[in-house]
Order: structure tokens, then sequence, then C-alpha cells
């Protein structure tokens, strides 16, 4: 059950810090993830052909990538800070099973990924150039490692497996790691996480680009621009065909083991077989049952069983039978926040691929795009992406409720108990106050940076005495 | 050996190792405004660390996440328990890290003097609360009979801990100051050197009290010895800055740190949280930890992985060995 009304209680408090905190992180983390590897693609072409012009590249949004990449790790201690904090009894519940992830992922990807990273940055004349080339690619596996970890930390609770619970403590105990580290959520989740990661990436490269080749000066850099804006409309486009192919049988895992959030998707209330894809439904508030809806037929059945004829199954009955299985209670999520995200997420992912295809057009056959309305799409174009990215998130945890755990603890009873509403209310604050100021800062510091375009590489002069040396990099 | 005790003891080795590498970062940072007397100075300060100060606090992330994974009861009920410490800790730890990578992004003197406030501020905290925690750690909390903490923050600020803040603070102080003049050249490295005796003095005075209170709530056989080793440790460094030794004096600093934590470990063994309210509240290594089967798969994830983190963090830190000064600043 939620409420309306404005009395709090820090279970609320407690849950919005959460999400604010973890959509917050998740703004960083898909540029951190695609971009490592987009620059460390880049430098390897320019170690491969020698041509300046991926050099210059490589620094360039190897810049941007390292502006993102502070504020995604500073965010991340907080994430895993947060179990322990806020949700003690969830933790207490799950810690056998869900920290081992967690700390997998600190030893095995965090390590390379943060450690790497500082030889990559301050490494450029410290290092012989193919070890420098390895240190990004070290860094750029640590990265995509360190979500494989999390996001099986995270399917755990979507869709529990390889544990049991012991009768005498009432916790989840590990059985069978293997199935924790294979669960089919996770093996899915990970490679439409990794795509849009990349979809957002491959945009920021493209909108980068294309300010530079539409309103920069000419010269000889353009190239390097026009470059660019192709390498990223096409990372886009791949990444958004493998977005929309590993959701497709994310959507099929979720009808079977979480078929609530499948129908809360789709705002079905009753159960259908076939069932018809909704286009925009309007239920009533309560979210109990459908007002108005435009819809096409067989759809649904496709998407989330694979037969046209596919039964689905409805909210209502869904909920009916989890009351005879757990007990009385609400096991809907709030329909409105489930049905938009998940028609948003869709959506913005597809708008700029649409864009990426808009670009890849007016550049076809050496033409030079000059429109203004290209370049606006082409600036709005990293921020739809990473919007979907957002919604996603939230279409995911939302359709979750009111479990933490599916079908073995609900959120509220994993609460921290020994938290207090004014604590939770001060941390909430000081993170958005925090996050809020930190988000100008960066998106200033990437819009000069960005405008700043491409360095210039020669080479310093060799100094006589290495001692005197200006190092190639410092803070 | 229990596996119980492997994680105890991998624990109490993840925590050392945080405390030993991030502590010369906490200490530059603090130092940045007394040693750097104009912005190159500054830069030279902060890029002894440019490169290894993320690494170092992954040790961090990974304490946390052994915690989590190992002693779930530890981690849920410390963490929530000390959750305005902790808080006050993360958003340190965030201004502090954003700091460090924002500060050269703009030439205004202006934003540079803020982040150098948010590096400093962001420094001095954790330096002093990891103290604060570790001594309420080690002294007890209230607990009930089901490991819910019970205290509210002043419980956690009484004397005994508010020294072991005041001992973590002079300890990271020195093993900063000791870490500049070790990868510094001129002018900065005179001053840092000189100023680890000065510090170190006095630290060594606030900690070997700590040390001894530490024992006297409880103690060890193996609790002593790591204390004097400890003491010995501090004071040994301190002399070895003073005749610019600088390498045994880093390397008595980083054991002084490293042999502390162990002797709060080593005295808290078997507990890993006691209850001062009701003793059924008493946390240990035995009834917080995880089942056998997840510490024995963790415990082929850190025989297999912890060799292969420190070989290329050590490397990294040999691939940055050379000194710095202010000659070596770029100029943009």
């Amino acid at each position: 059950m939620h409420s309306w009304g404005f009395q709090v209680d820090a279970l609320d408090v407690a849950r919005w810090q959460f999400g604010v905190t973890t959509v917050y992180h998740f703004l960083f983390v898909p540029l951190t993830i695609g971009l490592s590897v987009l620059v460390a693609i880049l430098q390897t072409l320019w170690h491969r052909t020698g041509n300046e012009r991926y050099l210059k590249l490589t620094k360039f949004y190897g810049k941007l990538f390292l502006i993102n990449f502070a504020m995604g790790v500073v965010t991340g201690i907080v994430q895993e800070f947060q179990f322990g904090m806020n949700w003690s009894d969830y933790s207490r519940f799950v810690g056998d099973v869900f920290g081992a992830p967690l700390a997998i992922e600190a030893l095995v990807a965090f390590f390379l990924e943060s450690t790497f990273i500082g030889l990559w940055i301050f490494g450029w004349d410290r290092l012989p150039k193919r070890l420098h080339l390895a240190a990004i690619w070290a860094a750029a596996i640590g990265t995509n490692l360190s979500a494989y970890f999390i996001l099986a930390a995270n399917s755990f609770m979507q869709n529990p497996v390889g544990y049991r619970i012991n009768p005498d403590t009432g916790r989840a105990e590990l059985t069978d790691f293997v199935a924790v580290l294979t669960n089919k959520v996770a093996l899915i989740t990970f490679p439409h996480t990794l795509a849009g990661a990349f979809l957002v990436a491959g945009s920021l490269i493209v909108a980068v680009g294309l300010w530079h080749v539409i309103r920069g000066p000419g010269g000889a850099d353009t190239d390097a621009y026009r470059f660019a804006t192709k390498f990223g409309s096409w990372v886009v486009l791949v990444s958004a065909a493998l977005v929309l192919f590993t959701g497709d049988i994310q959507g099929k895992i979720m009808t079977q083991v979480q078929p609530m959030k499948m129908a809360a998707a789709e705002g079905l209330y009753t159960t259908e077989s076939p069932a018809s894809f909704s286009v925009l439904t309007v239920g009533s508030l309560d979210g109990s049952r459908e007002i108005f809806a435009i819809k096409i037929p067989h759809l649904l059945s496709y998407l989330g069983t694979g037969d046209p004829n596919g039964t689905v199954h409805g909210i209502n009955d869904l909920q009916a039978q989890y009351a005879t299985q757990y007990g009385a209670g609400s096991y809907t999520p709030i329909i409105p926040v489930t049905y938009w995200s998940f028609r948003f997420m869709i959506a913005l992912g597809m708008a700029a691929a649409a864009i990426a295809l808009l670009v890849l057009w007016t550049q076809r056959k050496g033409r030079a795009p000059t429109s203004r309305w290209l370049l606006r799409a082409g600036l709005v174009m990293p921020v739809l992406p990473l919007l979907a990215n957002s919604f996603g998130w939230i279409f995911t945890e939302m359709g979750r409720q009111p479990w933490i755990v599916f079908g073995e603890m609900l959120t509220r009873n994993g609460v921290s108990r020994s938290v207090s509403l004014a604590e939770v209310l001060t941390s909430f604050t000081a993170f958005t106050l925090i996050y809020a100021t930190l988000a100008v800062i960066e998106f200033k510091l990437l819009v000069r940076y960005a405008k700043a375009g491409v360095p210039d590489v020669t080479p310093e002069p060799a100094a006589d005495d290495d001692a005197e040396r200006p190092l190639a990099f410092a803070y | 050996m229990e596996l119980t005790t492997v994680w105890f003891l991998l624990v109490a080795v993840l925590f050392t190792g945080y405390f030993v590498l991030e502590g010369f970062d906490f200490g530059v940072g603090m130092l940045l405004p007394v040693l750097g007397r104009d912005d190159r100075e500054r830069r030279v300060l902060i890029n002894t660390i440019g490169p290894v100060w993320d690494g170092n606090e992954v040790w961090l992330i990974t304490a946390g996440g052994a915690m989590f994974a190992a002693f779930p009861e530890w981690y849920a009920t410390l963490f929530s328990g000390f959750y305005l410490p902790l808080l006050l800790i993360l958003l340190a730890l965030i201004a502090r890290g954003v700091a460090f990578e924002y500060r050269h992004k703009r030439p205004e003197a202006s934003w540079k003097r803020r982040w150098d406030t948010a590096i400093f501020v962001g420094s001095l905290l954790p330096a002093v609360l990891w103290g604060v925690a570790f001594a309420n750690i080690l002294r007890g909390v209230p607990l009930t009979a089901d490991h819910e903490y019970a205290g509210g923050l002043l419980d956690l600020l009484h004397p005994y801990a508010l020294l072991g803040g005041v001992t973590t603070l002079g300890l990271f102080l020195t093993h900063g100051a000791v870490f500049l003049a070790l990868k510094t050249t001129g002018d900065i490295r005179e001053r840092a050197g000189a100023l680890a005796v000065k510090v170190g003095a006095g630290t060594a005075v606030v900690a070997v009290a700590f040390l001894v209170w530490t024992l006297s709530i409880r103690s060890s056989g193996a609790a002593v010895v790591l204390a004097a080793g400890a003491a010995l440790a501090l004071l040994a460094g301190v002399a070895a800055a003073r005749v610019r030794r600088e390498g045994w004096a880093f390397t008595g600093t980083a054991v002084a740190i490293a042999l502390a934590v162990a002797t709060l470990f080593a005295a808290l063994f078997p507990n890993v949280l006691p209850s001062t309210l009701d003793a059924a509240g008493t946390l240990t290594a035995t009834n917080a930890a995880s089942t056998p089967y997840t510490l024995k798969i963790m415990t082929w994830v850190a025989v297999v992985f912890t060799p292969i983190v420190l070989a290329y963090q050590g490397w990294t830190y040999w691939v940055f060995r050379k000194r710095i000064g202010v000659q070596n600043i770029p100029q943009h």
C-alpha cells in the first residue's frame, strides 16, 4: 500500500534517498562503462595506424570521460554503505548471498579499474606506449566486469536463486554461488545494461563531434570530428539494436519470473490470451482498473511469451494469487510509475537511434552537415538515452515493489530500525544538496571541455635533465 | 583455522591496508594549506598522490564489501548504528575525491581555493572520524539482544573515542608529512620533513596514551605486543625523519599505523562489536558470520585475487616512484 497523505516516516525517506542516490549514481555509470571502452578503441586505432587524429580524439574524449568518472566513483561508495546504513535488516537477511558479489566486485573489478585508470591518466610519459594502451583496456575491463557483479547482486533481488531460507534464523543462505552468478535475469540484464550504456556514450561522442563539425572554424581538426560523429553514430545504432534484442528476451524472462512487473509495465489488469500491447492506457488513480486504452492486438502475448496467442497474466489475477500465497496485502507496484517509465525508457532510447541515423544520412558520401536543427537534435541526443537508463532503473526497481527480494522480503521489512526519521532526513537532505551542487559543476565542466575541442598533440621538446621535465599530466 | 577467524583476519588486513594507504592521502590533504604556500606548491602536494588515491580508497570499499559478505550482522549493526559519523565520512570522501579531479580544471584562484577547502575538510573529517569509529568498536556500544544499536550520536563521543580520533588524526598527519618528504624535492621536502618530526613527536605521546587506554579496556597477549611494536615503529619513524632517512621514516609510520590497527583487532577478537548494554547483543566473529559455504567461496576468491591486486598496485607505486617538485608542474 502506498500512502498519498503527507505523513512521512523513516521508511519513505530511506526509499527516496535510495532512489535519488541510485538514479544519480547511474547518471555517471553509463558514460563510464561506454566511454572507457570507446576511448580505449580510439587509442587502439592511434596505436595501430599512427594517425594523429585518433590520438587527439583519445585525449579529448578521455578528458570528458574523466570528468564524468570522478563523479561515478564518489557516488558509488554511497551505494555500498547505504545497504548497511539504511537497509540493515535487508543486509542481515541477504548478506550471506548478496554480500559476496559486492565484495568480489570490489576485489576483482574495482581495484583493477581504479588502479589502472590512475596509471592511464598519469602514465602518458611514464609507461611504454603498449603498456599505456593496456592500462586503459584494463580499466575498461574492470569497469564492465564491475557492472556484472553489481547486476548479479541486483538480479537476486528480482529473481532469487541459489539460496535457501534457514528455518532457525529466517535468513537467506547461499547454497549455489554459480546459480547466483548465472541467474538468467543477470545474464540478460548485463548485455542490456551495457548496450544502454554504449547508447549514452556513443550519443555523447556524436553530440560533441557534431557541434564542432557544424559550429567549429573548420580547418585541420574537422576531419577528426567528422570521424567521431560517424563512429559515435554507428555505436549508437549497434547499441540500439542490441538494446532491443536483449530487451525482448528480458521481457520474456520477466513474464516468467516477475509476471506482476510485466503486467505493471503494460497496465494489463485482466489476464488475456492473446494479450494486446498497450500503446497508451489510462488507468484509475488507485491503479485497479483501466479507463481508456489504445492497443496493438497479439503484440504483448508475443513480447511476453514468444507466442502471439500466449497467456499474459493480469494485475488483478496476480494480486489475488499473491494474496493467497503470501497473505493479505497489496502486491501491486504503483502502476502509473511502472507503465510510464517503461514507455519513456523505450521511446527515449529509440529517439537517440533515430537521430544517429539522421546524422549518418547527412554525412553520406562525404557530405558535410550544416543544419541548425540537426545540431539541436544532436545536442539533446545524449540526454535521451541517459534518461532512458534512469527510467529503465526506475521501472525495474519500482516494478519489483512491494518486494525488496521478490517473494521473500518486503521492502518495508528491510529498513534499518535503529535509524530515526531525523537521521535519514538529514542524510537525504545532505546527499540531495551536495549531489545537486556537483551536478551543476560537472555539467558546466563537461560543456567547457567539450567546447574547448581536441588538444594539440605536438610532443613537448625533450628537456636535457629528466628531473626538470614537466609531468605529461598533472592535477 | 576456522574460516570465521580467517575472515576476521582478512577484514583486519583490509582496514589495515586502507589506513596505511589512505592514511597518507588524508595527511597530504590536511597538509595542503600548511605546506603548500602557493598554487604550484599545492599542485606538487596533490600530484604526489594523484595517480594512487583512487586505488587506495578501493581498500575501504573492499573492506566494507568483505564485512558485508563475511559478517552481515556486523556490517548491518555497525553501519546503521554509526549512521551520522559514516554520513559525514561519505560526504567528506565525495567532496575530496571530486576536488582532486576538478581542482585543476579551471584557472580561477577562487575555484581552486574552494576545492582546496574541500580537500582539506574532506581529509580532516575522515582522519578524525575513523579513529572515533574504531575506538567505539573496540570499547563496545549499546546493543539490544537482537543486535540493534540502541544509543544515539552522543554515545559515540566519549573521551576514549575522542582520543582515538586525535590519534588517527596525528598518525595520518605524520604519515602524510613523511610521505611528502619522501616524494618531493626542494623546499617542500625540507619543510615536510621538519613538520613530520614535530607532529610525530606529539602524536607518539597521544598514540601511546590511546594504546594504553585501549589495552586497559580489553586486551590479549598479542595486542600488548602489537601495541608496543606500534609505539616503537612510530618512534623509529620519527627518529628516521629527524636524520632525513625518508624511506625508513615512511616505513616506520606505515608499520606504526598497521600495528596500531592490528592492536585494535587483536584486542577485539573474538568479538567484532561488543555490547555495553545487553551481553546477548555482543557480536562475535562466530555469531555475526555468514555460512561456511559463503566463507569458503570468498576465501578462494581472496586467495586468488589478493596477490594479483597487490602486485599491480605495488607496480603502480613503482611506476610513479620519482620525486616531484615545482619544476615538474606544467604551466597549464
